[in-house]
């Protein structure tokens, strides 16, 4: 399909440059970024990828810097069957020491389920509005932080860290406007519990600048900044003002998806998830130090795309294209 | 299912928080963004645009160009849109005039506000209007000099603010200086462009420091494209730091002559939407612009480059 996409010459600098900003503390010297295009991304997708591909794509990610890398979703087969091939995924790619490969479990079967497949750490999806929560996984917020805490014992004697997920934290496709306050209870129940990082998701991606602002000040009065992340999605293209809002006030793990992958379920023809490479490339002008090669990145998701065959939805991607 | 657009309101204050209490956005769209569309659009289109625009709030949309159509044939109708658009009061509606001849063309086909393009890079001034940064000045200067004696206002751009496609990295000093030239001429405000979206906040605090040594804040305009999708990031930052005028186009108009198939030009609707969600007043309908877009996009057969629109005229299926 596409030939390989080069930088130009000017962006050359892309490598972190020494930036007053950085310098002067408005911004964290480094940032952790989750990517989570293998599992958010491929499962928000169209077309069914085939296991081959996925572990490649892990594979390739894993070359790229990436520190953390969701690989998959241990739920069953009949709500996500594109993650019906998580235990062969999990077993099958290439584990890079000092690489970590998050995985879904909804609940306790599905960890148990993920542990056995090798996994060394899991994450749990809560969400701030009850409406959504009943539509996504059939039950109350309060049921759902059941279900969690019994995730949270089996892996707190397994030694399994988890990550937490609060979903429509800026607004929900059902209830319109969720209250900071909202979002700030359950991320505490979740943190309290024991998850290590609460990842904080604009879910069908109507946040702004504005409102993650409010948002994030009303968190960060009951869960640590060092243990907060954001999840923003560009469905309105908002992504990366979000996503510079946060960093502003002290977050430092960020989640992306290669190429952009994933649309939102809630806007047809929409897109959903943050391109990886747009955000490598905007904290590399930040002088913001992430380790990640963009180069590998957007091969990579070149190779997904063509995979999949759609075109990236990474701008950055689509700038550097010799066609 | 709820509808998001201009209703998930920050409920701060903007001045509290620093960021300005009013933006204008300067629409261009139809000079700007018709400019860089591979299809020629008929002139009762542009107009039927413009006119539409005229309606949502926009305080300045950029009309066209008078420039020979020897360069830029899609600008080859530049008297009979100037005569043909309705003006509405209180909306400007400035042109891009070159050189002299151009501005005396655009006076006396009815302009009342003119726009000079200066650029902070000698080979993209070379390689764009065949002359120097120095030669061009000197071309802007007797175009102001004759704008001050009619009384009409002269905005004046500097291209490459953020990086060239043939120089790479801009020294921001480089930037300031030619900023400085066109402000002392008379422009009565400067719009810096980063043209081929290589920016960042990065980049653009640094570049925006440099230029307010020279120039007050309030004469001073971004005008971001997000080749590389850091115009919104990028804008903010400038509006963080005082800026309040902004260039945009509805629909996202215009892609970049310098990577094939990439964007240009940020959409207006995505600008609006945030600048909404920080509360700061614009005076612009954002449904009346979307409805602009999808106008010019169904004419140019093409799809909306604006995020906003893509998600609010989808049939949203929630199971």
């Amino acid at each position: 399909m596409a030939a390989r996409r080069l930088l130009p010459r000017w962006a050359g600098s892309l490598r972190p440059v020494s930036s007053g900003a950085a310098a002067s503390g408005a911004y964290p010297k480094r940032v952790k970024v989750v990517e989570v295009g293998p599992r958010d991304g491929l499962q928000n997708e169209k077309n069914l990828v085939p296991t081959p591909v996925k572990i490649n794509l892990i594979n390739m990610l894993s070359e790229t810097g990436l520190q953390v890398i969701e690989a998959t979703s241990f739920v069953s087969p009949k709500w996500v069957p594109q993650m019906a091939d998580h235990t062969e995924v999990l077993q099958g790619i290439k584990k890079s020491p000092g690489i970590s490969y998050p995985v879904l479990t909804p609940n306790l079967r599905g960890f148990q389920a993920a542990v056995a497949a090798g996994a060394k750490e899991v994450s749990i999806f809560g969400a701030a509005s009850e409406l959504f929560t009943q539509k996504n996984i059939n039950c109350s917020i309060e049921e759902s932080l059941e279900r969690f805490e019994e995730v949270m014992r089996a892996a707190k004697e397994a030694s399994i860290p988890v990550r937490g997920y609060v979903s429509c934290v800026l607004g929900c496709p059902y209830e319109g406007k969720i209250s900071a306050a909202k979002v700030a209870e359950v991320s505490k129940k979740m943190y309290s519990m024991g998850c290590y990082e609460i990842s904080l998701g604009d879910t069908i991606g109507v946040g702004t600048p504005g409102s993650m602002r409010e948002m994030l000040a009303v968190v960060m009065k009951e869960v640590p900044v060092g243990a907060l992340a954001v999840h923003c999605h560009d469905t309105y293209g908002q992504a990366l003002a979000n996503i510079l809002v946060a960093l502003q006030m002290g977050v430092s793990v960020v989640d992306a998806s290669v190429a952009g992958l994933g649309g939102c379920p809630y806007a047809q023809g929409a897109s959903g998830n943050v391109a990886t490479e747009d955000l490598v490339y905007m904290l590399n002008g930040l002088g913001i130090h992430t380790g990640v090669d963009l180069q590998k990145l957007m091969d990579t998701g070149t190779f997904i795309c063509n995979a999949l065959n759609r075109k990236t939805n990474s701008k950055v991607s689509q700038a550097c294209c010799r066609l | 299912e709820y509808s998001f657009t201009g209703q998930v309101r920050f409920q701060g204050e903007p001045q509290a928080s620093g960021l300005p209490e009013y933006i204008k956005i300067v629409e261009v769209g139809p000079r700007d963004g018709l400019q860089n569309e591979k299809v020629i659009v008929p002139t009762d289109i542009k107009i039927e645009l413009i006119n539409q625009l005229s309606k949502t709030g926009l305080p300045a949309i950029e009309v066209t160009s008078f420039v020979s159509s020897k360069w830029v044939p899609q600008m080859a109708d530049h008297k009979e849109v100037m005569r043909g658009i309705e003006r509405h009061p209180g909306v400007q509606y400035p042109v891009l005039t070159p050189n002299l001849q151009g501005f005396h063309s655009a006076i006396a086909a009815g302009a009342t506000e003119v726009s000079v393009f200066g650029a902070a890079s000698e080979s993209f001034s070379k390689m764009n209007i065949n002359c120097s940064i120095e030669e061009s000045i000197e071309r802007f200067e007797e175009v102001t000099k004759s704008a001050r004696n009619m009384n009409i206002p002269v905005r004046g751009y500097v291209s490459c603010a953020l990086g060239c496609p043939y120089e790479g990295n801009i020294v921001p000093d480089k930037v300031a200086e030619v900023s400085k030239r066109l402000y002392s001429m008379g422009c009565y405000e400067i719009s810096l462009g980063d043209t081929i979206g290589v920016g960042t906040p990065g980049s653009m605090k640094k570049m925006l420091e440099a230029v307010m040594k020279e120039i007050p804040l309030s004469a001073l305009a971004v005008h971001c494209h997000d080749t590389y999708g850091q115009a919104l990031a990028n804008i903010l930052t400038a509006v963080q730091m005082g800026v309040a005028v902004v260039d945009s186009s509805v629909a996202g108009l215009g892609g970049c002559p310098y990577a094939k198939g990439a964007t240009g030009n940020v959409a207006t609707e995505d600008v609006i939407y945030m600048l909404n969600g920080l509360g700061i007043n614009t005076g612009v309908n954002l449904c009346a612009v979307m409805e602009a877009g999808n106008f010019i996009c169904t004419a140019l057969n093409k799809k909306t480059n604006s995020k906003v629109a893509q998600a609010s005229f989808s049939t949203a299926t929630i199971n």
